[in-house]
């Protein structure tokens, strides 16, 4: 058997099981291979522009705006799945109702429903003469083909990000918290609001941000809804397969990794928020 | 629609008394009415109107659409690329769960990151890194093109495209789950003589069947519907390089809904195999699952 060589630095930890070998030469190549290799192909394509070229193109005011958009109506999505998602969350883990687990199924569907099957339907919905649009034009509502539609699209996309990840949290609540909270007088309103949300807040923010993120480079959903309308309506990833299909490489590049920036960048200090705020609030973890 | 919150007060006594650790009534109606509108008009609505709108002009209109050769070749490359897509990301995934899972080694947390790459990346950039990877006017296109080897705008480009967006679904389910189970199993059973393999298979594999399935059923169909990714790189070639979100997106621009709607209609009939088949392992297998659901 092994001696422990406490001083020796040492790249895995003694086992008994085989095959680590094996199965991380199988991963790491594949790893390399299928992603690491392209990812660096768009780095180095970028690096190649040279900065002054990079900025012009970056700094593009219809490449401003397709970020603006992108960025914009995921960060409303995203918000408005919080609300939604925890409410979901709240009643499929509290409440015992008539098709509770049909609903719990079907939170789900935007996972396994291909994203431009979910495009056309929702436009068709939203479309001046369909199902809903035609009870909101009367109103004065338009949402197909108008920003406010891109962020029905993302509402769709993101929500099983948010119910998803606060469920099991949600699931793991000490009861005896919400009964102590309330043997000391709280009203229901108040347990709920000031002392079993707080708990939920990092697991809230990762769902936050897996949605807004899934939000930025959603293209299938969107793109039918959207109206695609330059400076108005035009979401970057599809500026990014405009300047493809213009055989503008660079312009294309660009967006890409300032995208990819900013996406980076977010998740950074989002994962850092929830750091603290786990520390500070959470369940569980 | 009914009834009593999971509250350990409401369970045998009367609804009017209610216990201090859940709502009052009429809040938990609102409550559930509220999310049942918005599941209805998100989730609901959306689905049905895909079938409504298939079937607008009846069933011949849609088995006419059906059977357009353009679509049944779509039909073939989309079960072709998800043929070669998922088994590929699948033994990945496996690797990958059994190096991080069943040992300790310096550098896990950052390799799991790196798995989770293709989930932050847009899929139209997925695409895009192949382009400028393949493409005429990039290292290899050259290369490529002088030895006849097409990657772009056929089918080896839409399988590898395919490949990176899927690449994390299968190792993303089997982690947590096998990593719950530790490594115990397996060490008795090396303890008693078997071999790695035999360990692999009659150990670990039973052990990890059902989050494996689910893994490979949302595996597939991310496969069978990306849109994104496998847009940019196939070049839109009728009957040739379309899959059949591609086909949805070529019918319906050309504003025949009837034909957009139908192929959209298989595709939701796969989607909502998955959640049935997802759902039903949910149900049967719940502890395993659980495990896995948590990260």
């Amino acid at each position: 058997m092994t001696i422990s060589l406490p001083q020796r630095w040492q790249f895995r930890q003694p086992s008994v099981i085989p095959g680590f070998g094996l199965a991380l030469g199988v991963t790491l190549s594949w790893l390399i291979l299928v992603i690491l290799i392209p990812l660096s192909g768009l780095a180095w394509r970028s690096s190649t522009l040279g900065w002054s070229t990079f900025w012009t193109l970056a700094t593009d005011q219809r490449t401003l705006n397709a970020l603006k958009i992108s960025f914009g109506t995921a960060f409303l999505a995203a918000l408005a799945n919080v609300v939604f998602g925890v409410l979901l969350a709240w009643v499929l883990v509290r409440y015992r109702f008539f098709g509770r687990r049909v609903i719990d199924a079907m939170v789900d569907l935007p996972f396994a429903l291909p994203t431009a099957v979910a495009g056309i339907a929702l436009t068709t919905l939203y479309a001046p003469n369909g199902w809903i649009g035609s009870l909101l034009t009367p109103l004065g509502l338009k949402v197909a083909f108008t920003p406010l539609g891109i962020v029905f699209a993302l509402i769709f996309v993101g929500l099983p990000f948010v119910v998803r990840t606060v469920q099991p949290i949600m699931e793991e609540i000490d009861r005896e918290v919400e009964e102590a909270a309330a043997t000391l007088g709280a009203t229901r309103f108040q347990t709920v609001s000031r002392v079993l949300l707080p708990g939920l807040a990092p697991a809230v923010l990762t769902g936050f941000a897996l949605a807004f993120a899934r939000g930025v480079g959603e293209y299938g959903s969107v793109i039918f809804i959207a109206g695609n309308l330059p400076y108005v309506s035009e979401i970057a990833p599809l500026l990014i397969v405009i300047r493809l299909e213009e055989f503008n490489y660079p312009a294309a590049t660009a967006i890409a990794a300032v995208m990819l920036i900013i996406s980076f960048v977010m998740l950074l200090v989002i994962n850092s928020i929830q750091a603290w705020s786990r520390r500070r609030y959470g369940y569980g973890a | 629609m009914a009834h009593d919150a999971v509250a350990p007060a409401s369970s045998g006594t009367s609804e009017m008394v209610r216990s201090a650790t859940s709502e009052s009534r009429l809040a938990r109606y609102g409550l559930i009415a509220l999310s049942l509108a918005f599941v209805g008009l998100f989730l609901v609505l959306p689905l049905a109107i895909v079938f409504t709108e298939a079937l607008r002009k009846g069933p011949g209109a849609f088995f006419e659409a059906i059977a357009d050769p353009e679509t049944w070749a779509a039909i073939r490359l989309t079960l072709l690329v998800a043929a070669i897509a998922v088994p590929l990301n699948l033994v990945f995934g496996i690797a990958a769960a059994w190096a991080i899972a069943k040992f300790e080694f310096k550098g896990k947390a950052f390799l799991t990151t790196l798995i989770d790459l293709p989930f932050s990346v847009s899929p139209v950039i997925s695409g895009l890194v192949f382009v400028l990877l393949f493409g005429s006017h990039s290292l290899l296109g050259p290369w490529l093109s002088s030895h006849g080897i097409k990657v772009l705008f056929a089918v080896p480009g839409i399988v590898l495209a395919t490949v990176f967006v899927t690449f994390p679904f299968v190792a993303r389910e089997l982690i947590p789950l096998m990593q719950e189970q530790g490594t115990s199993d397996e060490e008795a059973a090396l303890s008693l003589g078997a071999s790695g393999w035999q360990t692999f298979w009659y150990v670990t594999l039973p052990n990890i069947k059902w989050g494996l399935l689910y893994g490979v059923l949302l595996c597939n169909a991310r496969a069978m519907g990306e849109f994104g990714a496998v847009s940019v790189v196939s070049g839109h070639i009728r009957g040739m390089t379309n899959t059949m979100p591609l086909q949805v997106e070529i019918l319906y621009n050309e504003y025949n809904f009837i034909g957009a709607f139908a192929v959209a209609t298989l595709l939701a009939l796969l989607a909502l195999v998955t959640l049935v088949i997802k759902s039903l392992l949910e149900f049967k297998f719940s502890a395993q699952i659980a495990a896995a659901r948590k990260h």
